[in-house]
Parts: C-alpha cells; sequence; structure tokens
C-alpha cells in the first residue's frame, strides 16, 4: 500500500496550518522590508544632511578648487590665524577646518594639509578631500615644470578589454558581476533553504516521538514511507512559504517605495559603489542593455535544469540527515551535539563558494569542492553561471545522487531504530549499532 | 484453519542483548489471548514482530495461514503502551487520516466514526484539538482508531491504562462485544484480575523466552495441587491435630461469621475431596469447603520464580 501522498497531505497541510508558520510567512516579509526602509531611509537622510567645511589656505593655491555640492559646502576663510580659524569654527559648529600651509615647494605638501574637527570625520570626506587636493596639486606641479595638462588630458586613451571564448561566446565585467549574482543567490537560497526546513523536518520527527504516536503510524506504514513523505511535504510547504515571500516581498517593495518616494536602487552600499565601477560604461542606457546582454549571456538553460537538479538531491541529502538526527533524540535540547557535523560541511561550502569560486570559478579548490557531495550542490550551483562542462556538472550530480541515496537509507535505518527508542540520548557508537538492527 | 496467528521460533537481538528466543505462539480464531510477563521480557518485540515493526531475525509469523506481508497491516488493528495522537490535529481529520493509513476509504471511515462516535457519546468531539481533550478522553479516540477498520487480529498493549473504572469497563464490553462479532484479540496486561476476567488463552514469556502457554483453564488445572479450603466449627478441641497427622495442613484466612477453624489440606494424589469431605462431616459443622485453584496471579509469581 502506497500512503506517501496521504503523508505528504498531512505533513503539508499541518505545516501550513500551523499558526507560527503562518505569521512567519506574513510577518517575515514585511520585517524585512520595514528594516531594508529604515536603513535605506536613514542612510538617505545621512547623505542629505549638508556639511559645512571651512576651508583655510595659507598657500593661496587652491581656492578654486572647492566646489559646494548638494551635501557639502566650502567655506573659505582668509585673513586669519590657524589659532583663530579653529576658534571661530568650533563655534560656528561646522563640521571642520581644512588647513593647508603655505608651499614652498611641492615636495613638502604631502604633510602640509591638516583637517581639525570635533569629532573624526568620515573616511569619505577624508579620501574626497584628499583627492582633490592630490589633483590640483599635481597639475599645478606638472605646469610649473612645464607641462601641458590640456595635452596630457587630450592624449588620455580609454581601454575597455573584450572578453570573448574560444567558441565565441562575448563577455564583459559586468558579464562576472550577473553571473557572480546568480550563482550568489542560488547557493545562498539552497542553504537558508537546508537550514530552515531541514531543522522544521526534525522538528515534526521529534514531536512524533513526545507526542508517542509514531508507533502507531508505523504500524500501518513502513518508517522509510514516513520519513520521505515527512521530508516532501515539509519541503513542499517551504516552497509555498518561499513563493509567498518573494511575491509578498516585491509587492510591498514596490508600494513602500511609490509611498515613500525611497529609491531602492539608489540605495549606496560599498558593494554597489564597486559594482558600479565594474560596470564601466558611463551611459545609463547602456547599462541596462549589457545588463540584459549579460543576463542572455548566461548558460539559462543549463543554469536552471542545474539548480533543480542540484537544489533537490542537495536538499534531500540534508533533510535526510535532519530526519535521523530528530528520530535519535528525544528533544531539541539534545540536538546540538548531532548538528555540528552537519552545518560543517555546508558552511564550508557557502565560505568556498563566497571566497574562492569568485576568484578563480575554475581554480583547484573550486572544483574539488564542487565534486565532494555534501558541498557540491552549494558550490556547483555558483560555479555553474561562469560555464562549467557538462561532464564535471553530470560526474558531481552523480556522486550526489549516490551519496544522497545514501544518507537516505543511513536515515532511514536510524530512524527506524531512533523512534522508538526513549529516555536515553544515543551516541555515535550507538547509532552505528542501531544500522546492525 | 482454527489458528489465526501462528508465530514460530521467532528470534531477535538487538547488538548482544536477545529479545526473544525462540519464541512460538499460536492464538485460536475468536479467542482473546493474553500475552503475559514481567517488564523487559520481551512481550513488546514480539507484538512489534507481529506488527511488522521489527523483523525478526530467524522464524516466521503466520496470519491465517499466509506469511505476514505489508497488505496485512489492515488485518491488525494495534494498541501500543506508548500511544498517543497528534496534539494539534483535530479529533475527526486525525481519526480519518489514520484510518486511512490502515487502507479504508475515506467516505467508508467517516460512516464508521460516526457510528463510534455516537456510540461512545463522544460525537461533539470531532472538531476539537487533541490537546484540549483530557488523557482518558485521547484514549478513548485512540481506541476507536484502533478497532475502526474492523480488523481480524486486535492488539491490546495495557488498554486500560489511562482510564476511570466506568470507562475502563466500557472498553472491556467493548472488546468483548468485538470478540464476539468474530475479532481475534491478544491482549498484553500486568493487570492480572483483567486476565482471570477476559482471556481464554495465555502465554508467558520471560527473560525472551516462552515458559508456559496454553488454554487458561487447562493451566490451572495443571497447576491446582489438589487443596481444600476448610472452614469447620469442630466437635472436640483436638481436632487440628488430627488433621495435621493425617493430611500435611497448613493456616487458612478467609472471613467466617463464626470463629470456626480454618484450614488449607493438601491431598495426596490417591485422594480425593470426597473422601476428605465424609471424614469431615463426622467430626464437626462444615461451614466452608472449597477447592483452591491457583489465580492467573499465583501462576505468574510461581512461573517467574521458578525461572
Amino acid at each position: 500500500m502506497n500512503h506517501l501522498p496521504l503523508i505528504i497531505q498531512r505533513e503539508y497541510l499541518t505545516k501550513v496550518r500551523n499558526k507560527s508558520f503562518l505569521i512567519m510567512t506574513v510577518l517575515s516579509p514585511l520585517i524585512f522590508i520595514a528594516l531594508i526602509t529604515v536603513v535605506v531611509y536613514l542612510s538617505q537622510m545621512n547623505n542629505n544632511k549638508q556639511r559645512i567645511i571651512s576651508v583655510l589656505d595659507d598657500s593661496g593655491m587652491l581656492t578654486e578648487v572647492f566646489k559646494d555640492t548638494d551635501n557639502t559646502k566650502y567655506n573659505l576663510l582668509t585673513g586669519l590665524t590657524l589659532d583663530n580659524a579653529k576658534t571661530i569654527v568650533e563655534e560656528k559648529g561646522d563640521y571642520g577646518l581644512l588647513h593647508i600651509n603655505k608651499l614652498e615647494n611641492f615636495e613638502n605638501a604631502a604633510t602640509s594639509v591638516q583637517f581639525y574637527s570635533e569629532e573624526s570625520p568620515s573616511l569619505s570626506v577624508i579620501s574626497s578631500l584628499e583627492n582633490k587636493i592630490e589633483k590640483e596639486l599635481t597639475n599645478l606641479n606638472m605646469a610649473s615644470q612645464g607641462v601641458d595638462i590640456e595635452m596630457i588630458k587630450a592624449s588620455k586613451i580609454k581601454v575597455n578589454i573584450a572578453q570573448e571564448n574560444f567558441s565565441g561566446v562575448k563577455s564583459s565585467k559586468i558579464d562576472s558581476v550577473v553571473k557572480l549574482a546568480f550563482g550568489g543567490a542560488a547557493g545562498y537560497l539552497l542553504f537558508m533553504f537546508i537550514i530552515i526546513y531541514g531543522n522544521m523536518i526534525m522538528r515534526s520527527v521529534i514531536e512524533e516521538k513526545t507526542s508517542r504516536i509514531i508507533e502507531v503510524i508505523i504500524s500501518s506504514v513502513k518508517p522509510v514511507q514516513l520519513m520521505l513523505g515527512k521530508i516532501i511535504g515539509t519541503s513542499l510547504a517551504g516552497v509555498t512559504q518561499f513563493i509567498i515571500w518573494i511575491i509578498l516581498g516585491g509587492v510591498l517593495l514596490t508600494v513602500v517605495s511609490a509611498i515613500f518616494g525611497i529609491d531602492f536602487a539608489q540605495a549606496q552600499t560599498p558593494q554597489q559603489e564597486l559594482m558600479r565601477q565594474a560596470m564601466a560604461n558611463p551611459d545609463a542606457n547602456m547599462k541596462v542593455q549589457s545588463l540584459f546582454t549579460a543576463f542572455y549571456n548566461l548558460p539559462l538553460t543549463n543554469l536552471v535544469i542545474a539548480f533543480l537538479l542540484f537544489f533537490i538531491s542537495g536538499y534531500l541529502l540534508y533533510s535526510s540527515l535532519y530526519a535521523a538526527i530528530g528520530a535519535a533524540v528525544d528533544n531539541e535540547t539534545d540536538t546540538q551535539q548531532f548538528m555540528l557535523p552537519i552545518l560543517m560541511p555546508l558552511i564550508l561550502a557557502v565560505y568556498v563558494g563566497m571566497f574562492t569560486v569568485i576568484e578563480d570559478p575554475h581554480g583547484t579548490v573550486s572544483t574539488i569542492f564542487s565534486f565532494i557531495p555534501f558541498t557540491s550542490p552549494v558550490v556547483m550551483l555558483m560555479r555553474i553561471p561562469f560555464g562549467v562542462p557538462i561532464w564535471q556538472q553530470v560526474v558531481s550530480l552523480l556522486l550526489l545522487i549516490g551519496t544522497f541515496m545514501f544518507t537516505v537509507w543511513f536515515a532511514a535505518k536510524i530512524y527506524r531504530v531512533g523512534i522508538l527508542m526513549y529516555g536515553k540520548k544515543p551516541t555515535y557508537k550507538e547509532l552505528i549499532k542501531w544500522i546492525r538492527y | 484453519m482454527n489458528n489465526l496467528l501462528e508465530v514460530h521460533q521467532v528470534s531477535k537481538k538487538f547488538g548482544d542483548f536477545t529479545a526473544l528466543n525462540n519464541v512460538s505462539i499460536t492464538v485460536p480464531k475468536g479467542s482473546i489471548f493474553g500475552l503475559l510477563g514481567p517488564n523487559g521480557a520481551g512481550k513488546t518485540t514480539l507484538i512489534r514482530v507481529i506488527n511488522q515493526i521489527t523483523m525478526p531475525d530467524s522464524g516466521h509469523v503466520l496470519l491465517d495461514g499466509e506469511a505476514l506481508k505489508n497488505h496485512h497491516v489492515k488485518d491488525i488493528g494495534y494498541l501500543p503502551e506508548e500511544r498517543g495522537l497528534y496534539k494539534s490535529m483535530k479529533v475527526g481529520e486525525q481519526a480519518l487520516y489514520l484510518a486511512q493509513l490502515k487502507g479504508m476509504q475515506k467516505a467508508e471511515a467517516k460512516k464508521r466514526l460516526k457510528m463510534w462516535f455516537e456510540r461512545l457519546e463522544i460525537g461533539d468531539w470531532w472538531n476539537k484539538k487533541i490537546q484540549e481533550l483530557s488523557k482518558g478522553m485521547a484514549q478513548k479516540i485512540q481506541f476507536v482508531v484502533t478497532v475502526l477498520h474492523e480488523p481480524k487480529l486486535l492488539i491490546f498493549d495495557e488498554p486500560f491504562s489511562g482510564f476511570d473504572p466506568i470507562n475502563a469497563n466500557l472498553i472491556k464490553d467493548e472488546i468483548l462485544r468485538l470478540r464476539d462479532e468474530g475479532a481475534t484479540v491478544i491482549f498484553s496486561t500486568h493487570r492480572m484480575e483483567s486476565v482471570e476476567e477476559l482471556c481464554d488463552q495465555i502465554a508467558l514469556i520471560h527473560k525472551s523466552n516462552k515458559v508456559l502457554d496454553g488454554n487458561l483453564m487447562d493451566i490451572k488445572r495443571q497447576y491446582k495441587s489438589n487443596t481444600f479450603q476448610i472452614g469447620i466449627n469442630p466437635n472436640n478441641d483436638n481436632l487440628e491435630q488430627e488433621l495435621a497427622s493425617k493430611f500435611s495442613v497448613t493456616p487458612a484466612e478467609f472471613k467466617t461469621l463464626e470463629d470456626d477453624l480454618k484450614l488449607n489440606i493438601k491431598l495426596s494424589n490417591n485422594e480425593s475431596a470426597n473422601d476428605l469431605l465424609s471424614y469431615l462431616t463426622s467430626k464437626g459443622q462444615i461451614s466452608h469447603f472449597v477447592e483452591v485453584i491457583p489465580s492467573a496471579n499465583d501462576i505468574f509469581i510461581q512461573t517467574v520464580k521458578n525461572n
């Protein structure tokens, strides 16, 4: 008798109807959006605040450099001693005082600029000031040596290396960014999914044990069937939750940005700054266009198929272990000692993905980890956007499926014995013994 | 085929621990079979083997003459000692789910459930969650779920625990009724008075071995020691010495209206009750004469001690 659909249905409905599940489903995107809104709003407020910087230029060379912007206003002081200027600026409550010494020659220019302020100034302010002064002084220096600045400017050449692989697929720096985003998102999604819903499976196994219904159930169905039903039912509930999150999150994001006029795309983070630099193309239209090309340059069919296969087998691999842990213990506090061996490879995989794959997607480390079954789902998913030979994907997937069948078998053994064991917290040695029961 | 269940030389080891050692039992159709034994004797393992929860290392089990297969789960109703229900599920939904796992169609299960709920007067619990019910109430649901699919073989492990006397009686009557309707019942318990009351057949398992089995009355006959309990108002004062010289005599304890002489008299094999009785009638006024029949409790304790 095949009761799998019935078990899946029950597990799914129980999870989906559960109050805390419902609350989490609705609340998570709300909290998430609220957090983003607050962060973006605050950083925008921060950016919009006007800073007044007083400048005391004893050299008289740099007066032209400081032009007011939206955020920063420069207040040029003249005819004051440094001490007087400091007092005035402090009393006025300006952001700070920039002091440029009298310059005898350009050699000691490096040490002749100071910035005085109440609090330590922000890094970006200092570096922007340094930038301005350096540029101007360099120009002046060159001019004083008889170099024609205009000529230098005119003779500047910009190079944008066009990348193309041997089979003729063009790519650019922006491609790498897009690939990284896709790979990272896929790997990270799997990681989150395993942790959230693996735990949910584990808890639901423990619940069956503590409510002592387990023996009633397994007098009707095989433990393996119950375990698989549980894993599949919980995963479907997880997929439902994820989809609701995405839809709800998208709608909320649109609504919030429409109401508060917060442009999330304008939110500036250091990473985005880097991305912007990577997209060296200044034209906005061109940017969007190259984004699209980058998107179409991705091995999309391969990506989607590989995503589904690696996601499902990777998830089953881990969730069967979660189920086994749930069966082995009586309550959640006892799970700790068994969780570590599960989390270690998972975290390792994410780190390898985040650091090594970004650096060198086809390097030795990335390649090896994309074959080891416990790390391969995450690492391979991150690698695939960069183009992984099909044979590698197939071998890795076969290894993964083999291991997954082994862990399901192993977990089912533990599960079968564990669900009927009460009282004592088992040791690893006892778990191994259970296999032979 | 008169036996519904035959267990042939089943052995099961867990690591170094032997849970069952060559245990065989036969359960006749329509009987109530008491599976007895001290804690940890192996009863639960045997029941789990019958339920295909645990696979035996050796030996085999026949149900209705057929080796146990997957489809037999629908022929067995099992109420484990460690039992429970999903706490956050509604009563009706849960009962339907468990019935479907036993292979029943949903509509049929619903119909029968309604009938059972009405009979046990628990109809208004349908939409309640288990966690809202008391332990005894949950036990009732559990009982209904166990018998709902009308299995040929019912296995109850301590079925009366958690019930008050009224409900225990109700459940006992239901078990008897199910037996009369053709079900065979295996009954595992420590409560010897319910064994006396219900069981036709028993098997006693001790330290993984079956040490005793058969018809309860036959076993009692086997264990009786030809001992009679008498109460007599003697004609002369030295009757006790006189009896002691002729038979093996021990003092007895029971309630009488008069201050009678109370004795247990054990007869040798060639002496009959009638001989004793006719001898006693001449010695005084007899108020009490009864054969001592060993109780299931006595047999249990004696057998376990001797092994």
